[in-house]
């Protein structure tokens, strides 16, 4: 199980590299979608994988041998929840971008840097 | 005592809610006023208790440590948070002046006082997801802040800072996990013992991985192109009050975490941090060599001075050590108010560009010292602070016969000369260009005091720091031997350890 996931986590992680690459801001923000997803599996996994433990248990039963770690699961939601917010916010920066610098390719996004110095 | 650890946050954070609801009206800029001042003084005591009793820490609701959400403020958390209120009192008092109506309307002083509570959120807990979470409340409230305003520069610098911004958010969180399931605990005086039973090679890649991410932040040598991109671009007291805090989260958080947890392979990893700071410190002055805008030669400034803080990390020394927590908090104060001058500077002269400008020391003699004072100190002269910041650094470089980081150091410093006599020479000394006189009494007497209390202050605190360094040299001392020795620390959060 966990290997299976290591390698679903190196494949998110590959993907996203190559999109953050990419000479385009969208394609940027995609892969920066896809590897944050790799990290909150990443945490998923670092909890351990327990199949079919459920922490919850009916009131004055033991705790059980195995149960599932609640904490991870509760990390990777409040990491969703963030990540969430930040990506609207990125995808609404450059859809600013777009439409007040004409252009989403980051080389040629100059005008805070201007290319030549003043001198 | 859990309260007196929670109200420095529970303050901007309340004080934001009633600045959004009032960002209509003009009371808004006075609530966040006092606000600050109201955190101020919370700090204050904050900082007394912890003179008093050592190491306090408290866990929030209830939950004991290692499994609840720990605060916790020893002498370096103290003295952050308290320098933090002292920007946040000096900036809000300078959005008087230099904020517009148009900027309030759109929640300038929610995300000001937003960004406050994260910051100081993220020096006075305990815990490493809870320091993520602080580092995101920080890191949203600053995006907001800089493209406020919405102009193309804004959007183009903004985009810059976001991108690199999220990406080292996301090491920070896949390091996060990966500690979490080599050691099982997120606390971080717990995890301080829990590191020493773990995989140590594993351990040291995630060390690096911290390393990368809080890097980032901190804008070191080679993760800073994000700051000279965006630090010049939003209103002037937004970018006194980056300059001043932002990287020095990232700072805090490598102290913090490279002196509690991962000092196991100190001959790695501080090694690649020794030759981080010597980097940072020539590629930021060199940088600030090459620019011509008041404001970028700053910018890299910052970079070039959070080499400085790195080196004290990177050295391990007692004295190192001393000195980095004693540059920390002088570079703050001295950063923040020069870039309040260069606001006043733009708002009198018409810019910031110094080929446009000049004229300054005859016209506006009084801004002139002002300007002297912190620019000096970030130089190194006595008797201000910046020089018994260098000065201690130096020494411990001397002491383990690093010469060759010492020359750098030193270096780096004549360079900082080089540019702040760059915009002495420029700014102030030739006359100005269109032949206006910048003179201050073009401010209405408002925006004059606006303006010119928090820079006055600051630059007081400066000096002060630099005439009577003694205590403020014991305090760093004291706090260095709590970073160097955790065992308070880890004591006050866990309670006795066997």
């Amino acid at each position: 199980m966990e290997v299976l996931f290591a390698i679903t986590i190196g494949v998110l992680v590959a993907a996203s590299v190559y999109l953050m690459l990419s000479n385009h801001l969208l394609r940027f923000i995609f892969g920066l979608v896809l590897i944050s997803n790799a990290a909150n599996l990443t945490i998923f996994v670092a909890g351990r994988l327990t199949d079919g433990a459920p922490p919850l248990i009916p009131v004055g039963a033991d705790a059980p041998e195995i149960a599932a770690n609640a904490l991870p699961q509760a990390l990777v939601l409040t990491a969703i929840v963030i990540g969430f917010g930040l990506f609207a916010f990125a995808i609404v920066l450059v859809f600013r971008a777009w439409t007040s610098l004409n252009s989403l390719t980051p080389d040629e996004m100059r005008l805070a840097e201007p290319e030549e110095a003043h001198k | 005592m859990s309260w007196l650890l929670a109200l420095p946050i529970a303050i901007p954070f309340l004080t934001a809610v009633a600045t959004f609801l009032t960002r209509d009206m003009p009371v808004g800029r006075w609530l966040s006023i006092i606000g600050s001042a109201i955190l101020l003084a919370a700090s204050i005591v904050l900082m007394n208790t912890v003179l008093r009793e050592g190491v306090i820490a408290g866990q929030m609701g209830g939950w004991a440590a290692p499994f609840g959400i720990t605060l916790v403020a020893d002498l370096l958390s103290a003295v952050m948070v308290l320098i933090t209120a002292i920007v946040a009192v000096a900036v809000s008092i300078y959005a008087l002046a230099d904020v517009d109506e148009k900027m309030e309307r759109l929640g300038y002083h929610a995300l000001f006082n937003m960004l406050i509570a994260g910051v100081v959120g993220a020096f006075v807990t305990g815990d490493l997801f809870n320091l993520y979470v602080w580092f995101e409340v920080m890191l949203i409230a600053s995006f907001g802040l800089l493209v406020l305003g919405g102009r193309p520069e804004q959007i183009d610098g903004g985009v810059k800072y976001v991108a690199l911004n999220l990406v080292s958010t996301i090491m920070f969180l896949t390091g996060i996990g990966l500690l979490y399931g080599m050691t099982g605990t997120l606390n971080m005086a717990d995890l301080a013992s829990a590191v020493d039973t773990a995989d140590q090679q594993l351990l040291t890649v995630v060390a690096v991985l911290f390393m990368i991410a809080f890097g980032v932040k901190a804008a070191v040598f080679p993760l800073f192109f994000w700051l000279p991109a965006s630090y010049h671009t939003p209103a002037f007291s937004v970018s006194a009050v980056f300059a001043g805090l932002l990287t020095k989260v990232g700072v805090y958080a490598l102290l913090r975490m490279f002196t509690l947890v991962f000092d196991h392979d100190t001959a790695f990893t501080h090694t690649i941090l020794l030759w981080v700071a010597g980097f940072t410190m020539v590629v930021g002055v060199l940088g600030a060599a090459a620019q011509s805008d008041m404001r970028k030669i700053l910018s890299f400034h910052i970079v070039s001075q959070i080499g400085y803080m790195i080196l004290g990390l990177a050295l391990l020394t007692p004295l190192a050590i001393v000195g980095a927590v004693f540059y920390l908090v002088h570079h703050i104060v001295v950063k923040a108010n020069l870039f309040l001058i260069a606001g006043v500077a733009q708002r009198i002269a018409g810019g910031t560009e110094l080929s446009r400008i000049g004229g300054l020391y005859k016209s506006a003699p009084f801004l002139a010292v002002l300007f002297v004072i912190p620019a000096f100190s970030l130089a190194g002269f006595p008797p201000l602070s910046g020089f018994w910041a260098k000065f201690l650094l130096v020494k411990a470089t001397l002491e383990i016969e690093a010469w060759f980081i010492a020359f750098i150091a030193l270096a780096v410093g004549l360079l900082t000369i080089y540019s702040m006599t760059k915009i002495w020479a420029q700014a102030f000394w030739e006359p100005h260009p269109d032949g206006v006189e910048p003179k201050l009494s073009k401010l209405s007497t408002r925006e004059r005091n606006a303006f010119l209390i928090p820079i006055a202050g600051l630059a007081i605190l400066t000096v002060i720091i630099g005439t009577m360094p003694e205590p403020f040299v014991q305090f760093a001392e004291r706090s260095a031997a709590q970073l160097l020795d955790p065992t308070p620390y880890i004591t006050a959060v866990l309670g006795e350890q066997p």
